[in-house]
Parts: structure tokens; sequence; C-alpha cells
């Protein structure tokens, strides 16, 4: 059957003949504006975040204590039942030194990339954030980490509002 | 490429059905997979391409799930011929990724949630180097070990007559290459690329008409878990896991291991490749990398693994790499495969794709 294939189509375009201007290159810029509906859970998440606290939703059939919070348990499939306030501090679960930006530009300065797991949360309930106040060649998986907060008045009830965790001295 | 998304698509689909006697005539229903539009800056992306896809005036589906999708396109297939309604179903995987400035990457963005983890900056090779640190904590896994799986695809695309990156590299070329996103370096990581592949499935008793050969797809499965990503255990691809041992239980096959002869697990990181293989449960947790090393994944070796030379080495086309599988275990099951030929009797293989935010797969078991 394959044999019937002779050849493999294609033509290559390399990015030399791209800078020449071989090819027509039509740029075209999409610059759309959303206004999301950060949703009930979320929503009353990054309210506490503005007051300095994380909060965690718990499903008192699995017992699970959920960050981020959610306003139905994913795995029992029933609605979580009541808010709980969990520590600012946690464990570095794994994590990156990232020298590259969203569209994959090369940084300066590595960002420094981690899931945190929540104390006072179930075990492995991570967050995403990023790491700082520490060398990047002493990061550590089980590394005990805090949040650093922005001064309350630069708050904005948005998960920036930690500016990012950091070692907590041994 | 210069060839548009409806030339890549064409040129695909015409080769699968003069690969099979077949004209587009002889086709029932068509199902194509594509991954993001943001790639294209075309929404509706299924519509647009639809002409390239042979597919004008016929049932056609366009099925997504990320980078799972690839291997999802014939199970879209498989639906439309196990449920009766067709005989001959052309399946297309197209991916065009270089439209994009200043990088594909860039369209990866806005999978993050929008709320919680967008804000930081995130980028797709975050999660990817997040895992990779964590599968090697959990395990005591070396960056070498994991290297020796981009050394043995890239080799092993040199023989593949599509392919973006097939080299000969050594383990030092991987491990001194740019980090990007440690511990990530270049050399880890899949190329963007643009290309398409396609098969045409059908019913068993047009099958017997058309070969005495044919390649069965005998299993699929497929799975998905949350996006809560930070929730999960990164070690282990549990959904990687259900989607295979769905497609197991329908082929039949009660000891992966020992049943199944080849394998096309899904590369777009050297890790990866090792992660899937124990997800498919074809290595133990934490024993894919000794496998690598040893040599049992090569091409002579017992159970060849990426013998396409996989996406680290024939490319990236997200939708069209999954499908580049499925042709692979196409040629291989029937000794088509020329240089790329595996060492041993091949007769089962297992397929599989992967996808979204960490949270998908896509499996395929095919026999001849």
């Amino acid at each position: 059957m394959s044999q019937k294939i002779t050849s493999y189509p294609g033509h290559e375009i390399t990015s030399d003949e791209l800078k020449e201007g071989k090819y027509l290159d039509i740029q075209y810029k999409f610059v759309p504006r959303y206004s999301w509906a950060a949703g009930v859970a979320i929503s009353r998440f990054l309210d506490e975040l503005k007051e300095g606290r994380i909060v965690a939703r718990k499903c008192s059939q699995c017992e699970r204590i959920l960050v981020p919070p959610r306003m139905y348990c994913e795995q029992c499939y029933r609605p979580t039942d009541a808010w709980v306030q969990v520590r600012d501090t946690g464990t570095v679960n794994t994590f990156s030194i990232s020298h590259v930006g969203t569209d994959a530009r090369r940084l300066k300065t590595p960002i420094l990339v981690a899931v945190v797991d929540i104390d006072g949360a179930s075990p492995g309930m991570g967050i995403l954030h990023n790491l700082g106040e520490v060398e990047p060649a002493s990061i550590r998986i089980g590394m005990k980490v805090q949040a650093v907060w922005k001064q309350p008045s630069e708050r904005q009830g948005a998960i920036t509002d930690i500016r990012y965790f950091r070692p907590i001295e041994a | 490429m210069l060839e548009s998304p409806k030339e890549l698509s064409f040129e695909a689909s015409k080769m699968a059905l003069d690969s099979a006697g077949l004209t587009l005539k002889d086709i029932q229903s068509v199902v194509s997979g594509s991954a993001p539009d943001a790639f294209d800056g075309v929404h509706m992306k299924g519509e647009y391409y639809l002409d390239g896809m042979g597919a004008i005036g016929k049932p056609h589906e366009r099925v997504y799930v990320g980078g799972g999708t690839g291997v999802f396109t014939p199970i879209g297939g498989w639906w439309n011929v196990a449920s009766g309604m067709y005989d001959t179903v052309l399946c297309v995987a197209e991916e065009k990724m270089s439209p994009l400035h200043p990088h594909p990457q860039y369209a990866f963005w806005s999978i993050f949630d929008q709320i919680l983890e967008r804000p930081l900056g995130t980028t797709l090779l975050w999660i990817f180097s997040l895992e990779m640190r964590r599968y090697m904590h959990k395990y005591g896994i070396k960056e070498e070990e994991i290297a020796e799986v981009a050394v043995k695809n890239k080799g092993n695309a040199i023989d593949h007559p599509s392919a973006q990156l097939g080299a000969k590299i050594t383990v030092n070329d991987v491990m001194n290459s740019e980090p990007i996103c440690s511990p990530v370096k270049r050399l880890d990581v899949s190329p963007p690329s643009d290309g398409a592949a396609a098969v045409v499935l059908v019913s068993e008793k047009v099958a017997k008409k058309l070969t005495d050969e044919p390649v069965w797809l005998d299993g699929v499965g497929w799975t998905l878990d949350s996006t809560h990503w930070t929730n999960r255990d990164l070690a282990y691809p549990e959904y990687v896991e259900k989607a295979a041992k769905m497609a197991y239980k329908m082929a039949g096959i009660k000891n992966p291991r020992k049943e199944i002869d080849i394998a096309e697990p899904y590369d777009p990181f050297d890790y990866k490749e090792l992660h899937h293989l124990e997800g498919l449960q074809l290595a133990g947790k934490g024993e894919a990398p000794k496998m690598t090393v040893d040599g049992v994944t090569q091409r002579d070796g017992d159970l060849p693994v990426c013998p396409s030379g996989g996406l680290l080495g024939v490319g990236n086309p997200i939708a069209a790499a999954g499908m580049m599988k499925i042709c692979e275990l196409f040629w291989q099951l029937r000794g088509e495969a020329g240089k790329r030929q595996v060492k041993k009797d091949a007769r089962t293989g297992v397929a599989q794709a992967w996808g979204d935010l960490m949270q998908v797969g896509t499996v395929a078991v095919m026999r001849s």
C-alpha cells in the first residue's frame, strides 16, 4: 500500500527567505478586550487575598480542603460546604527557572516559578506562583516557603497581591 | 512551509487515499483534527480547511483535545465506523504553527487560568519544566538519562522522509544546549512545525476487499483530568493510564508489557516519552529511563519506542504529530517502514497523544 507513495510533498520556507521579503507577509493584530467573571469561589478568594489571607473550601464528604477554592467538589460532584482559612506558608512541590517569557522571548532575569502546596489545605493542594529572595541554585523541592504580600494599600484583590513566596529561615 | 492549511490537508489526504487505492468518491465521511485556532488566527478553522480535507458535501466533524487531538482524530473515525453509520472514513490531522509571531508558544498563554495563573506571566514551558522536575525528584532520575530519549528520537528521524530535525546528537549536546526553562533545555524540546497526516479507516468488510493485510484499529481509549493541574500528582500521568486501560480492555490485552511489540507515545519533550511509557503500563513507575539507557527502546530493542523519530525528530505540528504516530504504526505493522523498520516482528502497536493542561490521554491499539 504505502509503496504507492513515491514522494513526500512540501516546500520548506527558511527564516532567511522570510527576512529577505521573498514572501508577502500580511501582519494582523487582534486586540480583544474581555471582562471575565472570576466566579463565586474565586471572587471570595481574591477578596481574602486583599486582606492578606488565603482561603479554601471544604468538602465534608471527602473531607478535602481545596485550594484554589471551588463551590463544588469535582470528585464527589456535590456542593462544597464551608470556607476555611489556610496558612500563607507552604512547601515547594516543584519549581522551574524560566529564561523565557509568555511569547518565548528570552528574559534578562529569569522568573522563578513553583507549585507551592499550601499549609492547612489537603496534601498536594498546590497553587502556581513565583519564588523570590532566593538564589536559583539553592531552591529545593520540599523547601518551606511563606507568602510575601504587597502593602495593603497596593493590593487589588488579585493573585499578584502575593508578590512571591520566599524561603522560611530554618 | 509554503503550503496553506488547506494544501497541507490535501497533500496528506491524497497520499492516504492513493495508498488505500481509493478516491474521494469512495469516502462516506471525514473526521478532521487540528489544535488551537490561535496558531492560524482563523476562527472556525474546521470549516476553513474543509475543502482541503475532502469534506465538502460530506458529513464532517472536527475533534479537538489540544495536543491529544492527533490520536483522537482516528478515534473519532472509529466512532463513525463502529457505530455502523459509515464504512469508509477519511481521518486527517493538520497543524500550521508558523503564522503566529513572535513565537507560536504565545498561543498557549491563553490555556492557563485567566484569573489566577496568567497574571504571573505563564508560558507553556512552565508546566513541562515543573512536571519534569517533579518526575526526576520522585524517582531519582538524572537529566542525562532523560536526554537519551532526545538522542534516540532525533537519530531515528534521520530516516523519516518528512523529518524536520533528524540529527545525530549526543547526551552532552542536550546537556550543553541553552537552558530555556530549567530543567528543560533547548534540545529536550520538539520544534514548532507545519504539517498534516491522514489515514483511511474502513469497516471490516471493506478492508478485506482492499487488502489481504489490513491493519486493525483494535482498541481506543481517551480520558481527561481536571484543569486544577497544581492539585495533581505531577510525577505520574494517571489520565494516560485510564485511557490505556480502556484501549487495552477493548483490544483484549491483559499484559501490555508482553503483548505490545512497538510503541509511539507522545514525545513533545524527551521526559514525556518516559512519563507516557509508564502511563501506558509499558514500564513500571520511574523505570522508563533505565529501559531507555539499556537500549530496550531502540529500533532493534525489545520494545522499539518512537521508531518514527517522534515529535522530537520528525517535528511537532500538534494534531498532525499524533496522527503521524498512527501512520508510523500502520507502516511498521505492515513491514513497510523501510529504513525505519524495527528489527522484531511487530504485530501489535500502541500510539498515544497527550495535551491541554497536562490532562488529556488519547490511546489507540493497532494490530496486523
